[in-house]
């Protein structure tokens, strides 16, 4: 134990995800060491974030005014969206420059030993935005991990009925593995080689209105 | 990482193991919490897991069962070589009230194993069992998850009883449970608090606990929900923190 401010910064610093006690130390350290305006630099980025930066109220992505960038793009085209898990995820589709429909961040993976279900991911807002009849295709690119398949699964079974077309990335993403580790080319090639998950989708789609979003969406 | 070849084959062990659960950890790697059927619940790293290019990751998920290589460290151990066995994951996942269900059992696994050392063999097979069960398909995976729940409880020690009573010992069938006392309890036993399930529910649980699935796959929906609160309710009785994943379970 430290005196005060420092244990406290340890403290903190070790709440932080991946960051154990003996880094929190080692970086609370650091802090203490470095030169004085660089670490008011890092004080301040973290306070301009948490006051300026919030999510698109449309994607969930994060965004600094009330809808994002890739949302506002006029050039976009809306007739794809594509689901992904975190904003990180958008960030490693755009770099693949193979993409240029809308997104959709669901807030993480469907975890049920961490409490997380579909209801605490941002799945009823994906409902509602399929009422747009102008979209043609979903493409689901959660991670291709365990969590991330069973998310694609569930997302699967709820929004079939609704007629779109559901695709999900091309495999060549060895299951494990978090989307944001792929490399450009293969992501590229994933989301062009991407497989329709329902080939024999109804011949008279149900008719396309948007959920009240009260309604819950994990009832089977 | 100064450790001389020596010291480096002493503490470095195989075992069997179902993956329980994982969690990231800094850049790439991941925590994976295993049961062994020898050591009881492991955790170890596993490095570089996270990136598309290792072929460990796919093997060390959530309801895989592995031979694991693991290098005991001071703070933590490491795994640096695992073999797929059986790959329930991949089932699991393709079918979503089996995966809520299995997260469930895992969850549950973690538990009992954790608080009792020397029931973790039976509960290894139990776990096992019911994740084969569930990939195979078949049953209702709702089903699987509370027959699983009953049959893991008895194992550590809390064994319910839902034929005779379980303050008098009296033959039944009975008309009422009491979930503190364990079960069944008969007319004259049965304390305030005790609710009164349909006799097809009290079959269906006792069927539930020694796995005679032609009654359970017979059952009307209404003994099965029935059934799956006062499995749901029992282990929360004997379990102090709620089990998260039971909350998410999907049944039909
Ligand atoms: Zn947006
Ligand atoms: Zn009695």
């Amino acid at each position: 134990m430290y005196e005060g401010a420092v244990q406290e910064l340890i403290d903190e610093l070790g709440r932080l995800p991946g960051i154990g006690p003996k880094s929190a130390q080692r970086i609370a350290f650091h802090i203490l060491e470095a030169d004085p305006q660089d670490m008011v630099r890092l004080a301040q980025a973290i306070s301009v974030v948490k006051e300026r930066v919030k999510y698109c109220t449309i994607c969930f992505n994060v965004s600094e005014s009330e809808t994002c960038t890739l949302c506002r793009d006029e050039r976009r085209s809306d007739e794809i969206i594509c689901v992904v898990e975190e904003s990180k995820d958008v960030v490693a589709i755009e770099r693949s420059r193979a993409f240029s429909g809308r997104y959709h961040v669901l807030g993480g993976a469907i975890n049920p030993i961490n409490g997380i279900g579909p209801e605490q991911l941002h799945v009823r807002e994906l409902i509602a935005r399929l009422g747009d009849e102008r979209i043609t295709e979903i493409i689901l690119a959660t991670d291709p991990n365990l969590e991330g398949e069973a998310t694609a699964t569930y997302l699967v079974r709820t929004l079939r009925p609704l007629g779109i077309k559901i695709s999900r990335l091309a495999s060549g993403l060895p299951v494990g593995g978090d989307l944001e580790y792929a490399d450009e080319v293969t992501l590229a090639r994933a989301i062009e080689g991407r497989r329709n998950t329902a080939p024999s989708a109804p011949a008279a789609p149900l008719v396309r209105t948007p959920l009240p979003a009260t309604e819950p969406t994990s009832s089977s | 990482m100064d450790v001389s070849r020596s010291s480096f084959a002493a503490k470095s062990y195989r075992t069997r193991g179902i993956v329980l659960r994982t969690h990231k950890l800094g850049e790439a790697d991941r925590i994976i919490t295993l049961l062994s059927p020898e050591f009881g619940v492991v955790r170890a790293v596993a490095k570089g897991v996270r990136r598309t290019s290792s072929k460990l990751g796919a093997t060390l998920e959530p309801f895989m069962e592995v031979d694991a290589q693991i290098v005991a460290g001071r703070s933590l151990h490491t795994i640096i070589q695992a073999q797929l066995r059986h790959p329930y994951g991949q089932a699991l996942v393709a079918d979503y009230p089996a995966y809520t269900a299995g997260a469930a059992m895992l969850e549950t696994a973690e538990r009992l194993t954790d608080a009792d050392a020397d029931s973790i063999a039976p509960q290894y097979r139990l776990l096992h069992g019911a994740l084969a069960t569930l990939a195979r398909g078949g049953h209702e995976p709702g089903t699987v998850l509370d027959s699983y729940l009953l049959r893991a409880l008895a194992s550590a020690g809390w064994a319910p009883s839902f034929t005779h009573c379980v303050r008098c010992g009296e033959v039944g069938p009975h008309g009422a449970v009491n979930i503190p006392l364990g079960g069944a309890v008969c007319h004259d036993c049965r304390p305030s608090g005790s609710s009164s399930p349909a006799p097809e529910t009290m079959a269906l649980l006792a069927a539930l606990l020694t796995g005679d699935w032609a009654i359970i796959d017979a059952a009307e929906p209404a003994a099965r929900a029935q059934a799956a609160t006062i499995t749901t309710n029992y282990l929360q009785w004997h379990l102090e923190r709620a089990v998260k994943s039971l909350k998410l379970v999907e049944r039909q």
